[in-house]
């Protein structure tokens, strides 16, 4: 039955309208190769609508002790396929009797969310460090398709910095070039996208093991431009 | 929808889905777009130029629909050509920038396009404007159309204050180059107008001369 009477405010006024949206990480997600390991990056928010529900969230998961997955899309969608892949990975590598491999993490990633595509809204970034051909990035976006790339991004703030990336990104970069650059390239993305922003959560998984970082908002590389 | 309409392209709307970018340098301003008119899919020309002249020193950047930005720029000159007889000499880039403003907000509910108003005056030297659905605000640079949000990033990290023509004008082009290697709405060629005290100089790079950037 069509609605005639012209609202002022919100149907129930007893409840404000971010109680009835989904819980998304609208966000920047970013993953980097380089030569013995990989470089991840997320920002720190997350969105019920126009309320941030939580603004130091930590985005960056970990799928194994050297695989790691960046989540943007839906929380809820995101935090569940996480789980059933930590766990498929945790069955095999004991099957397996060795760590299990990126690109099998990656697959198991895609095999969810491929199967699930109508019901799931989540693009995922699968990164890590295996014996068998070092640092390694997979994506996975919404729809459930996987290919390997030197460097991705993903999530609302990443249009952004396409840009940034193509004109930024040279292939052979040191550990710490990588860092910088994804720092650098989550600041810019976070400053134009209203869904991202908060704290850089920034990871580097190599053979040594894992280096976890925050940088904090203050400490975020500023920018001149009005 | 079946075939007997003719192809899906024939009754999409024309639009100038793009890449426009202005920027100012002491002195002047540089102006740059992409030559991309597409219909739906379909191109229907990629050699159009976006930046349309105002008067002399004053150049516009048209985004959105090909017809509402075109119509815009068309009466924009005129009205300034009659300004400028009245006042007895060049309009200021602010008068120009103020009249399609004016248009943008009195029917924005109608139109849907986007022009950027840039170039040089006696008074302020070079100035750029931004008019996006009937604002006004002068901004060091200004970057639009769908290829734009491609490069925010890019831009917001390399602008610096102060920077010279030359600069500009590869700053200029660079960001045309990403924008377009990224948008499927942007593309063609790279129309550059530079506008100082002394000249108005047009210059077009073809595709193949645009600078590369490695691909993953």
């Amino acid at each position: 039955m069509p609605d005639f009477v012209q609202r002022v405010s919100a149907k129930n006024e007893l409840v404000p309208e971010w109680a009835s949206q989904e819980v998304s990480t609208g966000t920047t997600i970013m993953a980097v190769e380089y030569d013995g390991g990989v470089v991840i990056g997320a920002d720190s928010r997350t969105t019920t609508g126009a309320y941030i529900a939580n603004r130091v969230t930590d985005k960056l998961t970990q799928i194994h002790e050297r695989i790691y997955c960046c989540r943007s899309g839906s929380a809820a969608d995101t935090q569940a396929i996480a789980d059933v892949v930590t766990y498929q990975l945790g069955f095999h590598s004991i099957e397996l009797d060795e760590p299990p491999l990126v690109e099998t993490a990656a697959n198991l990633f895609k095999a969810s969310c491929y199967r699930y595509r109508e019901e799931l809204t989540a693009g995922i970034l699968v990164a890590g460090w295996d014996k068998r051909k070092g640092g390694q990035v997979y994506c996975v976006p919404i729809g459930g398709m996987l290919v390997r790339q030197p460097v991705s991004v993903g999530g609302s703030g990443s249009t952004y910095i396409y840009g940034f990336m193509d004109s930024n990104y040279k292939p052979g970069m040191t550990k710490d070039k990588c860092m910088e650059l994804t720092a650098t390239a989550l600041s810019l993305a976070m400053e134009r996208d209203g869904s991202s922003g908060g704290v850089v959560r920034l990871a580097s998984i190599s053979e040594e093991g894992v280096e976890r970082r925050v940088i904090l908002g203050n400490e975020l590389p500023r920018f001149s431009t009005h | 929808m079946s075939g007997d309409m003719g192809p899906e392209w024939l009754s999409e709307e024309v639009k100038t889905g793009t890449t426009i970018i202005a920027i100012e340098f002491n002195g002047g301003v540089v102006l740059g777009s992409d030559s991309r008119v597409s219909a739906g899919e379909s191109v229907v020309n990629r050699v159009m130029n976006k930046l349309s002249p105002l008067h002399d020193k004053i150049y516009c950047a048209l985004s959105g629909s090909a017809a509402d930005a075109q119509t815009i720029a068309e009466i924009v000159n005129y009205q300034l050509d009659v300004h400028s007889i009245e006042i007895g000499e060049d309009p200021q880039v602010r008068s120009a920038a103020t009249l399609v403003r004016n248009i943008s907000y009195k029917y924005k509910e109608e139109l849907s396009a986007h022009l950027i108003v840039a170039g040089w005056d006696r008074r302020e030297g070079g100035q750029v404007f931004a008019t996006l659905n009937g604002l006004l605000t002068r901004q060091p640079f200004a970057v639009g159309g769908s290829g734009s949000f491609y490069v925010y990033g890019f831009v917001d990290a390399e602008y610096r204050r102060g920077m010279s023509k030359e600069e500009c004008q590869q700053f200029v082009v660079n960001t045309l180059s990403l924008a377009m290697s990224r948008d499927g709405s942007s593309g063609g060629v790279a129309y550059i107008v530079t506008i100082d005290e002394h000249s108005t100089e047009e210059k077009v790079i073809l595709a193949n001369d645009l600078p590369k950037f490695p691909d993953q």
